[in-house]
């Protein structure tokens, strides 16, 4: 039963790295840019969602919804002052360090705030676990949530973008920006909104991240972020489907390692995995192999 | 004069300035005792950018995982340097050894990741050569090695699994990685493998080879028409990066009481990274300022104490976006064209 739960733990974890990787993959597809400090969003939204039920006593869904909204606010706010300036620079690199420099900036000032000793983080999630097969196999309520809510955003994601305008909208500026421009397209829009759907997932991520693994500090965002990064890649980083099944093989893979090979080598696994999917498929598993033309 | 001629000399004589502003500083007492102990980490940050800068400026290829090659240069000489504390009593001659056998074998890790990690593009090889930094960082940490009379012992799991003799000391503790290397790193040391790096990069940029790396990274299907082999050159300059970064990580693992290989994380090589991009992307000398300011910024922002990291990160982002953003650029060239005008006028 053992490999069952450690499976399910996998999964579990996976779901939370796919819906991370999810704002990466959005934001990499629309505007062609890494964003390091997508890791700290959700630590922002993990303090955010704790601050709340500490203080006021909140009920759970009431603190989930305000972390939402502060890590929307946030996102379109970092967008607009450090990203938007850089759009046309000379070097795609240039908004990359940017990134770091906000990631640097979310960090410290969380830390001003609420000093470097990890903070305790009480479950959002109030249900009882699940025992099955005579109570030998153990499923909490948390692992069911987060899968649950991963592959609702899932779903809502796919049908937002191809269904809806706004969506549409995404799609084609993601295709190309100058020819969305010329179709009457707001580009600048579309770009804000793509931002603050990531940070909101961001927001969710940090909740469920932190529910599962009750320690939160403000390098928490740190690792899950560039595990998700790993994930955006490993699905074919730009490719939404891409971003849920290469975070879920993630954490099955990090789970796994952990388990049976190595505690201490269980990052080093998930990345030699990385290395070995790229080398066979260079764009991923779900990437787009581009033609390159002369 | 050639410009590239006028345009070493600068860069040379910078470094020639420096040396020599901190040596009189040094002999008149004017150095704080924290500055003296940044001196060293700001050569070796200066290598590290500078070998940086030949994958990203020249070569044009995003490399996440430098602190990798660091991290193996810091630790091959480390352990040389333990090993062969007895044998070879001249601090002298088994430091150079030291760097050598740094150098060298951070650049055999350069061509064995290499060769697989050119074939890739773009953000799918800055991720690879992320993962690769951190493979090297998390396996060095689980490296326990030993000696007794009997000669090295290897193991993976602890340092009680090696049957090793009572009498037989630690060379490579795990995560605690290695302790007592001989302190050998001296400030005018650094300077010179400062200089001896340049010489390397600016001769590789201003040979043929450079130009061929650099005729691949602004357009590899003509470099490649035109006959140009792009695995060797592009090889090429990955390695010798990977050998420069390993000497910096000698130089840098013999100014420490303990080396870590947890010290070699992501955020190392992004720090390097910054250097290389808020000095300019292919600009040997800016990303060399960059490395010295950014390095001394943290303790010249001392006094702002708790604030001190936050005012780094908003420095951070205000340099790069005026230095950066087209509309900045604009309005920095017209603000200079301004002060022209009225100088022309008043003369």
């Amino acid at each position: 039963m053992s490999i069952l739960s450690y499976l399910i733990n996998g999964i579990s974890l996976g779901s939370v790295y796919a819906i991370i990787a999810l704002g990466y993959t959005m934001v990499y597809g629309i505007a062609k840019m890494l964003n390091f400090a997508h890791g700290d969003v959700i630590m922002v939204g993990g303090y955010v969602a704790l601050t709340v039920m500490m203080n006021s006593g909140a009920h759970p869904v009431i603190a989930v919804l305000a972390a939402i909204v502060v890590c929307t606010v946030l996102g379109v706010v970092i967008e607009r002052v450090a990203y938007r300036p850089l759009r046309n620079a000379a070097s795609p690199l240039a908004v990359l360090i940017t990134a770091i420099g906000v990631s640097y900036l979310l960090q410290n000032v969380v830390l001003l705030i609420f000093g470097s000793s990890p903070k305790s983080f009480q479950s959002v999630i109030t249900l009882p676990d699940l025992k099955l097969a005579g109570g030998s196999l153990v499923i909490t309520a948390e692992t069911i949530v987060t899968i649950v809510s991963c592959i609702v955003i899932m779903v809502c994601l796919l049908t937002f973008i191809n269904k809806s305008k706004p969506g549409q909208a995404m799609l084609a500026v993601a295709e190309d920006k100058g020819a969305a421009q010329l179709m009457g397209i707001n580009v600048n829009r579309t770009i804000a909104l793509t931002f603050a759907i990531g940070s909101g997932l961001a927001a969710v991520a940090g909740v469920l991240l932190c529910s599962s693994y009750p320690s939160l500090s403000p390098y928490t965002g740190s690792m899950p972020g560039i595990k998700a990064f790993v994930a955006a890649v490993f699905g074919g980083i730009g490719s939404i489907p891409g971003a849920l099944i290469g975070g879920i093989l993630l954490g099955v893979i990090e789970i796994l390692g952990k388990a049976y090979i190595s505690s201490q080598l269980a990052d080093a696994i998930v990345f030699a995995v990385l290395i070995v999917v790229l080398l066979v498929k260079p764009t991923g598993l779900f990437g787009k192999n581009i033609q390159e033309k002369v | 004069m050639k410009k590239n001629v006028k345009d070493n000399i600068i860069t040379y004589g910078l470094v020639f300035v420096f040396f020599a502003v901190v040596q009189t500083m040094l002999s008149t007492g004017k150095l704080s005792s924290l500055f003296k102990g940044l001196l060293i980490p700001i050569c070796v940050y200066v290598i590290l950018a500078i070998s940086l800068n030949l994958v990203v400026g020249i070569s044009g290829e995003l490399s996440l995982g430098h602190a990798g090659f660091m991290c193996v240069g810091g630790f091959a000489s480390a352990f040389f340097s333990k090993c062969m504390a007895e044998a070879i009593p001249s601090s002298g001659i088994r430091f150079t050894l030291a760097i050598l056998i740094g150098a060298a074998a951070a650049a055999v890790f350069g061509v064995l990741i290499g060769i697989p990690v050119l074939r890739l593009r773009g953000d799918y090889l800055a991720i690879v050569t992320l993962a690769f930094g951190e493979i090297i960082k998390n396996v060095i940490n689980i490296f326990y090695v030993g000696k007794d009379s009997k000669g090295l012992h290897i193991s993976l799991k602890d340092q009680f699994s090696m049957g090793m003799e009572p009498t037989g000391k630690m060379i490579i503790n795990g995560p605690q990685g290695i302790t007592g290397t001989p302190k050998d790193s001296t400030f005018l040391i650094g300077i010179i493998l400062i200089i001896i790096t340049l010489i390397i990069v600016q001769n590789l940029i201003n040979s043929r080879d450079g130009r061929a790396i650099m005729a691949i990274r602004d357009n590899r299907i003509a470099a490649e028409s035109i006959g140009i082999n792009i695995t060797k050159y592009k090889l090429m300059a990955f390695t010798v990066s990977a050998a420069l970064a390993g000497m910096g990580g000698a130089l840098y693992s013999h100014n420490l009481a303990t080396l870590q290989a947890s010290k070699f994380n992501f955020n190392t090589s992004i720090l390097v990274l910054v250097f290389v991009v808020l000095g300019g992307i292919g600009n040997i000398r800016g990303s060399m300022i960059a490395a010295v300011v950014l390095t001394l910024l943290p303790e010249l922002l001392r006094g702002l104490s708790d604030y001190r990291m936050l005012f780094y990160a908003i420095v951070l982002i205000v340099m790069m976006l005026l230095n950066w953003a087209p509309k900045a650029i604009e309005w920095r060239e017209s603000l200079v064209q301004k002060i022209f005008k009225k100088n022309g006028k008043e003369a």
